[in-house]
């Protein structure tokens, strides 16, 4: 297992939204192109410090859900909710300032390949204070330590393997600690060790800032992994929990399938669920 | 796809544009105005297609004094090429030809690097970074395109002067001094104002097509390659079409014939 120092990050530089709404909602969201309806009246909900991880098979709207969260798209019908505020309604300008509160890891790292990798885990805060300087340098360091890449802060995303580049996508997400995070199959075409490497450090992201997460994954081995251990920062790994104990941060799964939700429960639900088709993913 | 599909879709490509092209110039009033990125955009367009712009430039007003000065022989009227060479290339060639090179240069380079940027995610991860690609992309883009095609084509026509020159001299036989007062005395307000007002628009054009084509990439590499392509064909065409209006219509405002 990695182990990785725990350097506090700084506070978050965007205005904390309203604790007591919820982080994600969706309701009723529907979602077609053309005549393919991917979502079909969507419901769910994440709690604050809650981590959901999102299954369904290939074309299910999983990675759409995601993008539905931070805007990205608009559904065809429902309402999101995000920290509060409704992201349905509001136009694209007006949502730069909640997606400041939002990290989003991509399937496929979507670093900015003209920049460094440096300059890509400061993106965020150069584009709010406009310099490369001092702080930002301390800050950029201090998130690609928790990620474990210090040394590459001047290579390029080109010269990264993938496991690498998906860490520094983390880096990037979570630089100025977001209070909702979002996951698009961070171990998605990694090997098994690069990929526990990945579910560490989001264990560990999740243990130690308690940060709203989303996560769509294709494995449910990560999620289970997820769900069995926690992060422990004395020994600065990941440990897999006592049989029948449950992590601090609540953790849920979320099936989808045909454009609905099939299933939406923890770990235990999840174990005693009598839908065929959970069992037929599961096994 | 039917007719009214197409139709449907074609209007909607034009909506898109215009908005792109509203939007772009909207945010030059809005804060950030990405000053270092236009310097970087300027950097790239401008003294990237220097090379290019004098190299045609310069062969363009050398063949112009070579085919007119046959015409002009037929009238006893040698001695009028620097003026032709003038006329034709601040008006006309100096600007277009600089607007068509720097649209196969540029317009395609915009169209394939933000294409790539759509087809990798790297456009939405910067929207979900909280950072507009319209103030980020395109507005340093069309204002580093328009300022830099401004001066790529006073170069352009002086670099044209000297290639008709250097036919005038060597291939004619006919005095410089006398060329180069004839070009220069010939110029009126109205040519400069005509010649220096189309790269404007020209690289507006420029800039928002490339941006517009590699911003709505879609497919893949393959989509990719598709967008470059026609961002550089419909950025000439435009070009050319503009050309024509425009000079119409300059030449009706500034009563000039």
């Amino acid at each position: 297992m990695m182990s990785a120092p725990t350097l506090p990050l700084d506070s978050p530089l965007a205005a904390v939204s309203d604790p007591s709404a919820p982080a994600l909602v969706f309701n009723d969201v529907a979602l077609a192109f053309g005549n393919n309806e991917v979502l079909r009246g969507v419901s769910f909900r994440l709690a604050r410090g809650e981590t959901k991880a999102l299954f369904g098979v290939a074309g299910s709207g999983k990675s759409l859900s995601l993008k539905l969260s931070l805007g990205l798209l608009k559904p065809d019908a429902g309402r999101i909710t995000v920290l509060g505020q409704d992201v349905t309604a509001e136009r694209e300008e007006e949502l730069f300032g909640l997606r400041e509160k939002v990290g989003m890891v991509f399937q496929e790292s979507a670093l900015f390949d003209s920049l460094t990798v440096a300059e890509n885990v400061a993106f965020r805060l150069m584009e709010e204070h406009g310099v490369y300087d001092d702080e930002i340098d301390r800050r950029v360091r201090e998130a690609l330590r928790f990620v474990e890449l210090e040394h590459t802060v001047n290579l390029f995303p080109s010269e990264l393997s993938g496991g690498m580049r998906r860490r520094v996508a983390i880096a990037r997400a979570i630089i100025t600690q977001p209070e909702l995070l979002l996951y698009d199959s961070p171990t998605g075409g990694l090997d098994p060790v690069t990929s526990n490497t990945i579910i560490e450090l989001i264990v560990k992201q999740r243990d130690v800032y308690k940060t709203s997460s989303l996560l769509v994954s294709h494995r449910l081995q990560d999620a289970f992994t997820m769900a069995t251990h926690q992060f422990d920062k004395e020994a600065n790994r990941m440990v897999a929990l006592p049989e029948g104990q449950h992590c601090d941060v609540p953790m849920s799964f979320l099936f989808l399938r045909e454009g609905k939700v099939i299933f939406d429960g923890d770990l235990h639900e999840l174990a005693h669920t009598q839908d065929e088709y959970i069992k037929e993913y599961i096994s | 796809m039917s007719p009214t599909e197409l139709a449907k879709e074609k209007v909607r490509s034009v909506q898109d544009y215009t908005f792109l092209c509203l939007r772009s110039l909207a945010n030059l009033f809005q804060k950030p105005l990405y000053l270092a990125d236009m310097v970087q955009q300027a950097d790239l367009i401008g003294v990237g297609s220097l090379p290019i712009v004098v190299l045609t430039g310069f062969f363009t007003g050398a063949v112009l004094a070579l085919q007119t000065s046959n015409t002009l022989e037929r009238f006893g009227s040698i001695t009028l090429v620097g003026q032709l060479v003038s006329t034709s290339m601040v008006r006309e060639l100096g600007p277009v030809l600089t607007g068509l090179m720097v649209a196969g240069r540029n317009a395609s380079g915009m169209a394939s690097e933000l294409g790539s940027m759509v087809v990798t995610e790297q456009i939405d991860a910067m929207r979900a970074l909280g950072t507009d690609p319209m103030k980020k992309l395109v507005t340093p883009r069309m204002v580093a395109t328009v300022f830099m095609l401004f001066f790529l084509t006073i170069i352009s026509d002086l670099v044209g002067l000297v290639g008709g020159l250097a036919i005038a001299k060597v291939l004619l036989r006919l005095d410089a001094r006398q060329y180069w007062s004839n070009a220069w005395q010939t110029l009126v307000f109205q040519d400069i104002f005509m010649g220096l007002s189309k790269p404007v628009m020209f690289g507006f054009i420029i800039a928002t097509i490339g941006c517009f084509y590699g911003l709505n990439a879609r497919g893949g590499t393959q989509g990719v390659g598709r967008a470059t392509t026609q961002a550089v064909v419909a950025s000439s065409v435009l070009i050319l079409a503009v050309d024509l209006v425009v000079t119409r219509l300059l030449m009706a405002v500034l009563s000039y014939h």
